[in-house]
């Protein structure tokens, strides 16, 4: 990406907005610290335990037009000083929004999200994930794109048209949640002789009926996980070299709400990276509201994964969801202070591979945020290619947020 | 006699005049006069600011944009988008509610760090809005055929006089046996509200002050204030310059124009 470019657009934007006069900082800075515990699994990484770093992402926008119109920029950045490779910069969002009625456009460096189900969000598919910030996925690079929504009685069509793609992030050799291998991110093969400029599309139709929410889509472009293929040029140092092959993929949402219950679907059919498969999540989310009548709500989740794609990481993506449940516990307080904590267990139900997360999170002042993540991968058998690789990484981190 | 006559006839005009009335009728007629005057609004948009005060009298603050539509069809009631602005961290976060009049109302969370429009159960009535006094239930809007009504009586209510009408809740999972409304019989503005807990308790009392009428027709109040008799705490609800008729169609209360938000 040309940053200079970026910088001149995003000054531009503070002068068009200062003309405006309608526009908004706004944003959010955070001390983040992250700990591990056990020693690194593989002898070239870091024996170090404790990493702080800080996070900057601040928020312009600009309205005009009687707010039809919205110019937005959301830089990102992350110094770390002790990890080099996890210190970056990115464009989350530098876009146009103009919404008139019955339909939008989006032009610009945007972020998409489509999906129900809460332990994997395997339909969604416009925005890279950004794998150094978080493991989850739920971390999303800055797309560029063209999109536009129409809004109708029959539900909303989404149309979009991504004329560049971003890389997948990787951890180096020497950082924390590796993979078994190390991977060459500077050598990154294309299926397409475009290579990053193949020209994306997608099309999105969702609507709700009644208590029914539903979407269905279709991708046609690079896939967003890449594959690997196998460099052994230096047979004593073997490297993984990421490959994103050119794929078509239909995805189905599908979610039933009705009372406290909210049952969830998703499933993708892809072709492009081995053999045409199938994958899907489902599962359940069942809420007790207002606990004790001490105003707590307290909610149950229990979600199956399976992913029918080639084991193979030479073949496929690889992913760690082939056949799991996920069972989750998701408490919200309700408190002036907005204290909620969410832990899950991911259990493989073919071997022994077991991962447990749990997020915390409540305000201590006013746009001050107090957040723990913690992650602990109990059992990871050499054959879950991703896992595996971060079985000693089992990590806790401590975010100290100011919101402005 | 011809007076007697005449006497007579008034007291049996009366009777039936009365008797034409049960309280239950005259309740519903009541809830209908206030809702026929509030009729026409076709839209309104607002900003609030949300006051928390704890029982030591510690004060916390949100701003919220609240915009609704009014809904004329048979089986739907209006519809309601909440816009978070502060607490900054959840800034940009929004609620979309569309009410029905039989089944259960639709609603839908924004959060705009994800960008995911999540549809959420709407059988939280009793809960919490963002840590106030307020349950999910008193800031629905409010549709006449959701309740059932009962007349109590006349008295006066400050500096003027109030219908006092008791109101049962008529849907599901409501955390109150009924609320006591003082309307007053000038504008039909609701004056007070006294909330009843499912044990019959007196739970919360809210008052409203300082209303205002806008386009000649519909009177807005500029503050509202609710106590907890329980917990001691309270909430105060500010309001500034309501707007109506702003032109917001269906298409801007869907699911899908959630994600225009920011």
């Amino acid at each position: 990406m040309n940053w200079r470019a970026c910088g001149l657009a995003a000054a531009l934007i503070v002068v068009a907005a200062d003309e405006a006069g309608a526009y908004e900082w706004s944003g959010m800075l955070a001390f983040d610290n992250r700990v591990f515990w056990e020693e690194p699994a593989f002898p070239e990484q870091r024996s170090q335990a404790y990493y702080p770093s800080l996070v900057m992402q601040p928020e312009l926008r600009a309205d005009w037009n009687g707010e039809k119109d919205r110019f937005t920029f959301i830089p990102f950045l992350r110094a770390e000083p002790a990890d080099p490779q996890r210190q970056h910069l990115d464009i989350r969002e530098l876009n146009w929004l103009h919404a008139a009625g019955d339909w939008d456009v989006t032009v610009g460096v945007a972020k998409v999200f489509w999906g129900v189900t809460e332990s994997r969000h395997l339909v969604d598919i416009i925005n890279q994930s950004d794998l150094l910030e978080d493991i989850d996925r739920e971390q999303k690079l800055g797309q560029p794109m063209v999109n536009l929504n129409l809004i109708g009685e029959y539900g909303t069509f989404g149309f979009y048209v991504l004329p560049y793609f971003r890389e997948q992030t990787y951890q180096d050799r020497r950082g924390r949640l590796r993979f078994a291998l190390p991977i060459d991110t500077d050598r990154a093969r294309y299926a397409s002789a475009r290579e990053e400029w193949h020209t994306d599309v997608a099309l999105r139709w969702s609507h709700s009926l009644a208590s029914w929410d539903i979407g269905v889509s279709y991708f046609r472009g690079t896939g967003r996980e890449s594959a690997f293929d196998l460099d052994l040029g230096d047979p004593f140092n073997p490297r993984l070299v990421p490959r994103y092959d050119l794929i078509r993929q239909t995805g189905l949402e599908l979610q039933h709400t009705s009372g406290p219950w909210l049952l969830k679907l998703e499933a993708i059919s892809r072709a492009g990276q081995g053999k045409r498969f199938f994958a899907a999540t489902a599962g359940f989310e069942y809420t007790w509201f207002d606990v004790l009548s001490r105003g707590a709500d307290l909610g149950v989740l229990a979600e199956c994964n399976h992913d029918g794609r080639d084991a193979n990481p030479l073949v496929a993506p690889p992913v760690p969801y082939d056949d799991d449940v996920f069972l989750g516990l998701r408490l919200s307080m309700n408190d002036a202070d907005d204290s909620s904590v969410l832990a899950g267990v991911l259990q493989d139900v073919d071997q022994d591979a077991t991962f447990i997360s749990l997020k915390a999170n409540r305000r201590f002042a006013t746009d001050w945020i107090l957040e723990v993540k913690g992650r602990h991968f109990v059992d990871a058998p050499p054959d879950d290619f991703v896992l595996h690789g971060y079985r000693r990484d089992s990590h806790l981190q401590l975010r100290l947020a100011r919101y402005f | 006699m011809k007076k007697c006559a005449s006497l007579l006839l008034l007291t049996v005009l009366l009777a039936r005049v009365a008797g034409a009335e049960t309280p239950e009728e005259k309740g519903l007629a009541i809830a209908n006069e206030v809702d026929r005057r509030n009729q026409g609004y076709a839209d309104m948009v607002v900003a609030m600011t949300m006051t928390l005060i704890d029982a030591r009298g510690k004060t916390d603050e949100r701003k919220l944009d609240l915009k609704a539509l009014e809904v004329t069809a048979a089986d739907d009631g209006d519809k309601a988008l909440l816009v978070f602005n502060q607490p900054r961290d959840v800034a940009g976060t929004a609620l979309l509610t569309a009410t029905h009049i039989q089944a259960e109302d639709d609603q839908w969370l924004y959060l705009p760090a994800l960008k995911r429009i999540k549809r959420i159960s709407s059988s939280n009535k009793t809960g919490s809005f963002m840590g106030s006094e307020f349950s999910y239930e008193d800031l629905a809007p409010q549709e006449v055929r959701k309740y059932q009504y009962k007349f109590l009586r006349h008295e006066p209510c400050g500096a003027l006089r109030c219908l006092v009408v008791e109101v049962y809740p008529g849907y599901k999972n409501s955390g109150y046996a009924k609320l006591i409304n003082w309307i007053d019989d000038q504008e039909y503005r609701s004056q007070k509200i006294a909330f009843y807990d499912t044990a019959n308790q007196l739970l919360k009392t809210l008052t409203a002050e300082g209303y205002r009428q806008y386009l000649n027709q519909y009177w807005r109040p500029d503050t509202l204030m609710m106590v907890n008799h329980k917990n001691g705490k309270g909430t105060r609800l500010t309001f500034g310059e309501y707007r109506f008729k702003t032109g917001l169609k269906d298409n801007d209360f869907a699911p899908a124009a959630l994600q225009r938000g920011r």
